[in-house]
This record gives structure tokens, sequence and C-alpha cells, in this order.
């Protein structure tokens, strides 16, 4: 039986959307939680020597790191219930909204503007998700933008992602979270809401920032 | 009916520079455009509405924006001929975090280390010279990132060999002495014709890098 382990921390996005992709598709695997402040494992240590960070698959002991090089790892080997496009060209567009978040999250940037090009143009009138008919891969990057928001909302206290200014956003998010895999794997909100005020400086500064 | 593909790209540009590689290998006809990033064209920012940004390869009208995801899409759409990919998904993977490791870590240490002075180029280019390292470090003896042939990691790394006198220059440091074993690699990537018609010349980057150096007034 092949052995798969995934090393992450319960709030993390960049886990989460690891786990979401390995339920969606039936994979069984065993969670391990690490103490990314007090204490790295050794299997972490070893298994991402690079960046030391989560999360990481380690599978039949060979690690991968980078939530989104282990999303396509998952979905190349595990093809049953695709989460990327058939045709290359919107596998092209899937990929680029997938970067596209990855950047938004290292650059910090001005979150309106972020939420206005994602509004605009990566999300259809027509399509439930980002790819259409079913959900995805970059989806489930997004997806933090589902359950996250409302709470960094009450914690800054100004409320960004307005229904009537982010319609397409809006229904996307209720979209997402009715598929039940994600519905039973969202984070705890109380757990999250703790997490997230401990960051408060974090979320002020690039809610603000330009 | 027969393929139309376009690139628009900045002639100093890696990323572009990556586009034209995996066009040579796989033998592919295309035109290319050459973009002025101070006035780009309407079809560029049609094209790439969101980060209005080069390169952008465009097929059959079409447009697919961000290198490496250019480079993965040319390697599906003909599959046929000299992949670029590994076939295995776990060697794939690899590939692909160490592509994202050249673009995390050497393209803006680089740019950096050539538009700065002082204080903020040694910090630039002691990120860079680490990042090489690593980089050295996973090459170990092979011959080409890839292994045996040249593949998807050499392909996204070799263009910054046309920044490497610039680095130098710039940073006050040889490149021979602290990442010999990347020097050896680039000179083999350099033999393959598909790299060296598709690389700009190091001393025209450099007088543009020297260039706009006057321009900002960093010198």
């Amino acid at each position: 039986m092949e052995k798969l382990k995934l090393l992450g921390t319960y709030t993390s996005p960049f886990n989460r959307r690891v786990m979401w992709a390995l339920k969606l598709k039936g994979v069984p695997f065993e969670y391990i939680e690490e103490d990314l402040f007090t204490n790295k494992s050794e299997l972490l240590l070893k298994s991402n020597p690079v960046y030391k960070k989560i999360p990481v698959l380690i599978h039949n002991g060979k690690p991968i790191s980078e939530s989104t090089v282990i999303l396509e790892y998952i979905e190349e080997t595990w093809p049953e219930n695709p989460l990327l496009p058939v045709d290359p060209h919107e596998r092209a567009i899937a990929r680029f909204w997938i970067k596209f978040m990855e950047d938004k999250d290292k650059a910090k940037k001005d979150c309106l503007e972020v939420l206005r090009t994602i509004e605009e143009h990566g999300l259809k009138e027509d399509k439930k998700f980002f790819g259409g008919t079913n959900i995805g891969l970059t989806d489930l990057v997004f997806g933090l933008l589902a359950y996250q928001w409302e709470l960094m909302e009450e914690i800054v206290g100004v409320k960004l992602m307005e229904v009537h200014s982010f319609p397409r956003l809006h229904t996307w998010a209720e979209n997402f979270k009715s598929v039940s895999v994600i519905k039973e794997n969202l984070p705890d909100r109380d757990r999250l809401f703790a997490r997230l005020k401990g960051r408060k400086e974090v979320l002020v500064g690039s809610s603000k920032s330009h | 009916m027969a393929d139309e593909v376009v690139l628009l790209s900045f002639w100093l540009s890696p990323f572009g520079m990556r586009i034209k590689i995996a066009l040579a290998e796989k033998g592919i006809n295309y035109d290319y455009k050459e973009e002025n990033l101070q006035d780009k064209s309407p079809l560029l920012l049609k094209m790439n509405p969101v980060h209005k940004k080069v390169p952008v390869l465009i097929h059959n009208g079409k447009p697919i924006c961000e290198s490496l995801i250019i480079v993965q899409y040319i390697d599906e759409v003909w599959k046929e001929t000299c992949p670029l990919l590994p076939s295995d998904p776990y060697h794939r993977a690899e590939a692909k975090f160490w592509a994202d490791f050249i673009d995390k870590k050497i393209f803006d240490s680089g740019r950096k280390t050539c538009m700065s002075k002082g204080e903020e180029t040694e910090a630039a280019k002691k990120e860079l010279i680490e990042s090489l390292k690593v980089l050295e470090g996973e090459l170990g003896e092979k011959p080409y990132f890839g292994g045996e042939k040249f593949g998807f990691v050499d392909l996204c790394l070799i263009p910054f060999y046309t920044w490497f006198y610039s680095y130098e220059t710039f940073g006050s440091f040889s490149m021979e002495v602290e990442c010999p074993k990347l020097i050896g690699w680039a000179e083999r990537c350099l033999e393959k014709e598909s790299v060296s018609n598709s690389l700009a010349d190091q001393q025209k980057v450099y007088q543009f890098f020297g260039q706009m150096r006057k321009m900002y007034g960093i010198e």
C-alpha cells in the first residue's frame, strides 16, 4: 500500500489546499501537525532542507515541497476526479490564476485591487467555479478567500469584500463552500479567529498598503 | 491549417529567452514582436490585461502568459517532439520546484545587484550568490539539471547567464570563483544551437544596465 504523509499546520491555507485536493480525490493520507515556532520536526527539516516550510507531502518516502508543486503532483499521480482541465489553453489559464494568487500572497499588495482583478478577469458569470462547472486546483488555491475573508474583516474592522461590489466573488465563495468535501474540511472558526487575531498587525498592513 | 504562433517579448528579458529556447527545441516557427516596455503595444495590453507584462505567447489568437506556464503549455501542445519536462510525476515535481526556486531567488536579487549601490548591492549580492550556490549543489556532478539531457530547469536558468557579466561587474565578484560548476554547466548549454541562438549578448545587457543606472542616478 502506498504511504502518504502530509506535514502541515491547521491554520495554514497552503496546507489546507493540499488536504482538500487529497480528500477530493479520495486518497488516504496521514496528517502530521508541525510546531513551526518552537520545534520543527527532524522529518520536516530533512524533507524540505531548502525552505524548511510546510506543507510537505511525502509519498513512499519521497518528499515534495511548495503547495502548488504538490497540487500538480497530486493531480498527475491520482488522475481520477480531475482538478485541472484537459485542454492545454484552459490549463494555462488555471495555472495563471494560481500564480496570480501566489504572487499576491508574497507581495501583500492592495487587497481591493487584487479582489477587483479577480472579480473582473478571473471569474465568469456563467461559471460556477474558476474552471467551469467543476471545482479545480485554482478554486483550492483561492479557497482561503471563501472562509478567511469575513474573519479578517471582523478583526481589522473594515468591510472590504461587499456583496454588491464583488457579486461574482461572493457567488463563487458560496459555490465553493457548498462542495461537500470543502464544507466538511473548513477550519474551525474559533481556532482560526484566534490565530488571525494574533497576526492583526500583518493584516492591517496588507489591507492598507499599496 | 498551420499554427499561428506569436511571441511578444523584450530582448533583455530572461523570461522571454526561455520561450525562445523552448520554441527552438520543438522546431516551432513563430513571429517575434519586440515590445518597448516604456510604450507597450495595444496587442500586449489586450493579451495580458492583468499584468501587462512580457513574455506573452499567442497561439492561434489565444494568449498564454507567465513564462513557466508558457513553457508547460508548449510542452503539452507539441508533446511529440523533444519533451522538456520528465514523464515521471516525481521528477516533474522536482523540476517544477527548482524552476520556482529560480524565479523566487535569482531574478530579484540579480536585478537589485545590478541596479543599486553600496549596502543594498552587498545585501542583494549575498542573497544572489547564496541562491546560485544552492543551485550548484542541486546540479552536483550531473552535466545538466535534467541529468544527461538539457531539460526544464536548465531552460529556466540558462537565460540568466546573459546577466552574469553584469552581476560580476556591478556586484564586484567573480562567478568563476563563487560558482565554477555553474560556469561549466552554462558553457555546456551554450553548445546547443537552440540556446545560443536565443540568448541576448552579455555585453549588450551590461551596457543596458549601465544606461539604466545613469538614468536612475545610481552611478
